[in-house]
């Protein structure tokens, strides 16, 4: 049986305002879908409401991983039930080292019944595997010393990110913006460590506003968000037209969408 | 009122006899891994333990028990009695601990030897005990020497009184390491007056830990009383439930080109707080200082509150003088952050904590005392709601 990633009917809010008004999405592992949508029409926020952030509050839907019901679960034990979201603004987490945060948590979403205290996996066999995966994302080894995205470049940050997703293995990963702040460069290299460490074992969710990211990683899907919810899915061609024309054509076939944008960026607009 | 000791009842406790020796000794945390050159262990400020390897006994080094040591050499340690490091006249607590102090621990290096394995010293005490341990160190000329000391009760539930003196003689181009754990029971109350004194071109490493006690008032002073002499002071202090802990650092710089440099951090749980007060003082004579003082605070809870008064008092015009403070809750984003990763919450704020002390262990070079130090940080953050 393969496995799927079931969102179905999503609602979510934050401090009360509706921002998700029911998001269905199925993704199966080894699929990559491209999430497209204006600013403010949800896409982060369906990455938080997956994984659990406190601040997103879960007000109708579901979200299944194989079976198994998402919403009940504390975040932590989303990530160990395999899903993992590459944060757009990753923490830094100063004096703790890269190596160190990565083995505690390579640790806990490979063993997802390991009860704190018990053994990290060997110290050996990690550093193996990270230099691996360090060697083949291209990054530099003392990488692994620096404090958890403490003084890293947008780049860096990215490249933590993509390092992170390699080691942790998750079976359905969301990426949020992982290009934003980037240079051409920088995207070409992320798009290629993307498809590197994705392969056929992930399911992955690419939100994004440019094809660049999409280069190395042509979608099976994409989706149009708007107004908190998916207007429209299509394959790679949707991505690229949006990338070059833009939502005009999406806002004028759905209006009542569009309508619901224009009210929550007016009642996210300060009071004049 | 920043420090309330109304509750503190003198009378509840008595003099310190020699029979209660017979009580287990608490574990010790920092020696582990550690080949030692001598240790020594007390309780209730009775010594019940002492040794120093013939090695370091062969060249005139003296470590043991103070009160015996004091008898067996005259010669050598009248003139610190006769001329203490620490005053006696400062509070009740000063005089409290020259008039009735007993056991304690001696450490003496003769000049130009350098012991090269560390000493340790664990001060252990019974519940509702009394410890008025008084700790002197003296480094000769060019002497070296690492000195591990800890106070401990017997469980963590434990009260009692310490009140004691440290006294830190740092000769000229001698080097001292000294690392000081507290680790008192949550009941037990701890006043202190700790003082060095470091001579020309000479060296001092201090760093504190405190994890224990109920109350604790601790006035901690160095003196750089030599040109060129440098003090490197570090602090890490975890508190819980309704724990106070009162720091008075001062660090005084009496002659010129010294360099003294002080970081506290300090993580506070529950209804627990800290004040530290910090003051760098710079004599008119005191040019060329360099001086610096940090302390950040890291609130576990919003029931916690850290008091951060640093202080500067220049007298010289050519000094480079700077400090600074930050207190700040841990980020419920970088929590998220830790979770979205796999951590429970409560590994997520350890991993948090621990990178907040980093900076300190960072530069406490023995490596056992920084592991186990970090580990006793770590054991104790609990999770919340």
């Amino acid at each position: 049986m393969s496995e799927t990633l079931r969102i179905d009917g999503l609602r979510a809010a934050v401090e009360g305002k509706e921002i998700l008004t029911g998001v269905t999405l199925n993704i199966q592992r080894g699929e990559i879908h491209a999430l497209m949508g204006p600013n403010g029409s949800g896409k982060s926020t369906l990455g938080f409401a997956i994984m659990g952030h406190p601040a997103y509050e879960v007000t109708g839907g579901s979200v299944h991983l194989d079976g198994v019901d998402l919403l009940e679960l504390d975040p932590d034990e989303r990530a160990r039930a395999g899903v993992f979201l590459a944060f757009q603004r990753p923490m830094a987490i100063p004096g703790v080292k890269m190596a160190d945060f990565l083995r505690h948590a390579t640790t806990n979403v490979r063993n997802p019944e390991r009860k704190e205290g018990e053994d990290l996996i060997s110290m050996r066999e990690f550093r193996k595997e990270l230099r691996e995966k360090m060697e083949q994302l291209r990054m530099d080894p003392e990488f692994a010393r620096r404090y958890v995205n403490d003084g890293f470049s947008g780049g860096e940050m990215k490249r933590a990110e993509i390092l992170q997703m390699a080691m942790l293995r998750p079976k359905f990963a969301i990426l949020d913006e992982t290009d934003s702040g980037l240079d051409v460069d920088a995207v070409k290299l992320a798009s290629q460590s993307i498809a590197d460490i994705g392969g056929s074992e992930m399911g992955i969710l690419i939100i994004t506003h440019h094809d660049k990211l999409l280069e190395h990683n042509r979608p099976d899907f994409t989706h149009v968000m708007l107004g908190g919810r998916i207007v429209e899915s299509g394959g790679p061609e949707l991505a690229a037209e949006l990338h070059s024309q833009g939502y005009d054509r999406i806002r004028e076939k759905y209006p009542e969408a569009a309508a619901a944008e224009l009210a929550m960026q007016e009642e996210a607009a300060p009071v004049s | 009122m920043r420090t309330d000791i109304r509750l503190f009842q003198l009378n509840s406790f008595a003099l310190p006899t020699a029979t209660e020796a017979t009580a287990q000794l608490p574990a010790a945390l920092l020696t582990e891994g550690l080949e030692l050159a001598g240790r020594t262990a007390s309780i209730d400020s009775c010594s019940v333990h002492s040794e120093l390897s013939q090695r370091w006994r062969d060249q005139g080094v003296l470590f043991g028990n103070l009160e015996q040591l004091v008898r067996e050499h005259p010669d050598r340690l009248q003139k610190h009695f006769e001329n203490p490091v620490v005053r006696s006249d400062i509070d009740l607590f000063s005089a409290l601990s020259a008039a009735c102090w007993s056991g304690g621990t001696l450490l003496y290096v003769p000049r130009g030897v350098a012991v090269t394995e560390p000493l340790h010293a664990l001060a252990g005490m019974t519940d509702g005990g009394v410890d008025l341990g008084r700790i002197l160190v003296i480094l000769e000329e060019g002497a070296e020497a690492t000195l591990v000391c800890e106070t401990a009760s017997g469980s963590e539930t434990d009260g009692g009184l310490h009140c004691g003196t440290i006294e830190l003689v740092v000769g000229a181009r001698a080097s001292l390491r000294y690392v000081n754990l507290q680790n008192w029971g949550e009941q037990t109350w701890h006043f202190a007056h700790q003082k060095a004194t470091v001579d020309r071109d000479a060296q001092l490493q201090w760093t504190i830990g405190a994890l224990g006690s109920r109350l604790a008032k601790v006035n901690q002073h160095v003196a750089l009383v030599g040109p060129g002499a440098n003090a490197q002071v570090n602090g890490v202090m975890f508190t819980e439930q309704r724990q106070h802990l009162s720091y008075h650092t001062l660090q005084h710089h009496e002659a010129p080109s010294c360099h003294s440099d002080l970081l506290y951090k300090a993580a506070l749980q529950d209804h627990s707080r800290t004040v530290w007060r910090g003051m760098i003082k710079v004599d008119a004579e005191a040019q060329k200082t360099d001086a610096y003082q940090r302390n950040d605070n890291l609130m576990l809870s919003a029931d916690a509150r850290a008091d951060s008064i640093p202080g500067l008092e220049i007298e010289a015009d050519d000094v480079r003088c700077t400090h600074g403070s930050t207190s700040g809750r841990v980020d419920d984003e970088q929590i998220f952050y830790c979770r979205n990763r796999g951590l429970t919450r409560r590994e997520a704020v350890r991993m948090i904590v621990t990178g907040f002390f980093q900076q300190v262990f960072d530069r406490i070079t023995i490596e056992s005392v920084r592991d186990s130090l970090g580990g006793a940080v770590a054991r104790r953050v609990r999770e919340y709601d």
